[in-house]
């Protein structure tokens, strides 16, 4: 096992995740896309962490994506409820304008 | 790793990617949940054989709980039968998979063409007694900003969820004396 091969991993779940974050209409799953960018960083952060340098900083930083992750969810969920409410539906095309 | 780890963290790390693959590709919102799942599980499973317990764990119980929460969603906004019948609703494909593509070559060339450092020292003896420490000791500063962020969310949360807001209640400038409720009732209204 090597670095190069866990982040190549990594790079792989982030590509498969932007295509999902680019390419989705419902906005639960553009959510699913960006879930999965950040499961390929937090796959990555592991590994810097266990072949570079396996000090606490390294699960600190690896602690802030799932923080950032957790965020991401529970605003995404609150915009879809606010999305569905104005609009009627949770599509991504029915939210071009911030406008209520 | 012994070379049976090695195996298995490998196959993690297919079922990962293909399970991550196959959220874009099953042809039902419910069966994409449990595919994001099943990714979730297997990072999270390739984090624990990376000696990292205590997040391992973290990333794989937060995230079945979260597809759950998401299987939710998709049947309260989508109804019953969308969420678990055939669907394609995407736009932009083509380019949308070219993006995907072309990040990956350019990472890959990134990750390949990079001379890594190699020989690092050993981690600690206790991995999750290291990250206490450092997290109530010297990396104090993240607790601290992520605990206000935190309640941030849960409050914009909960302002962007409501139904009828202060402003509905109390009017445009929140002058209006008595709150505008469909149900009046309450101490003094």
């Amino acid at each position: 096992m090597t670095l190069e091969l866990v982040l190549l991993i990594a790079a792989a779940l982030f590509s498969v995740g932007l295509y999902g974050a680019i390419s989705q209409q419902v906005v639960v799953m553009v959510m699913m896309g960006l879930e999965l960018m950040l499961n390929g960083v937090i796959l990555a952060a592991g590994a810097f962490w266990w072949f570079l340098s396996p000090e606490p900083t390294g699960q600190v930083l690896l602690l802030v994506i799932i923080a950032a992750m957790t965020v991401e969810m529970a605003m995404g969920f609150a915009v879809a409820t606010l999305v569905h409410r104005v609009r009627g539906s949770d599509m991504t095309d029915n939210a071009t304008e911030l406008k209520g | 790793m012994t070379l049976i780890g090695d195996i298995v963290f490998w196959l993690f790390g297919a079922v990962a990617v293909l399970s991550g693959a196959a959220v874009f590709w099953v042809n039902s919102m419910a069966r994409a949940t449990y595919a994001l799942a099943i990714s979730f599980v297997a990072v999270g499973l390739q984090v624990l054989m990376l000696d990292q317990a205590y997040l391992g764990i973290i990333v794989i119980l937060m995230m079945v709980m979260e597809m759950a929460v998401m299987a939710v969603y998709m049947i309260m906004f989508m109804g019953m039968n969308p969420a678990l019948m055939p669907m394609s609703m995407v736009h932009d494909k083509r380019l949308s998979l070219s993006i995907a593509i072309v990040t990956f070559v350019l990472l890959a060339a990134g990750i390949l063409l990079t001379a890594w450092p190699s020989g690092s020292p050993p981690p600690a003896e206790d991995v999750t007694v290291a990250l206490g420490e450092a997290l109530m000791g010297s990396k104090m500063l993240a607790m601290v900003v992520l605990s206000p962020v935190m309640v941030a969310t849960i409050v914009a949360g909960v302002s962007l969820s409501l139904n009828r807001g202060r402003y509905d209640r109390y009017g445009e400038d929140l002058r209006r004396r008595n709150a505008d409720d469909p149900q009046p009732g309450g101490v003094g209204r």
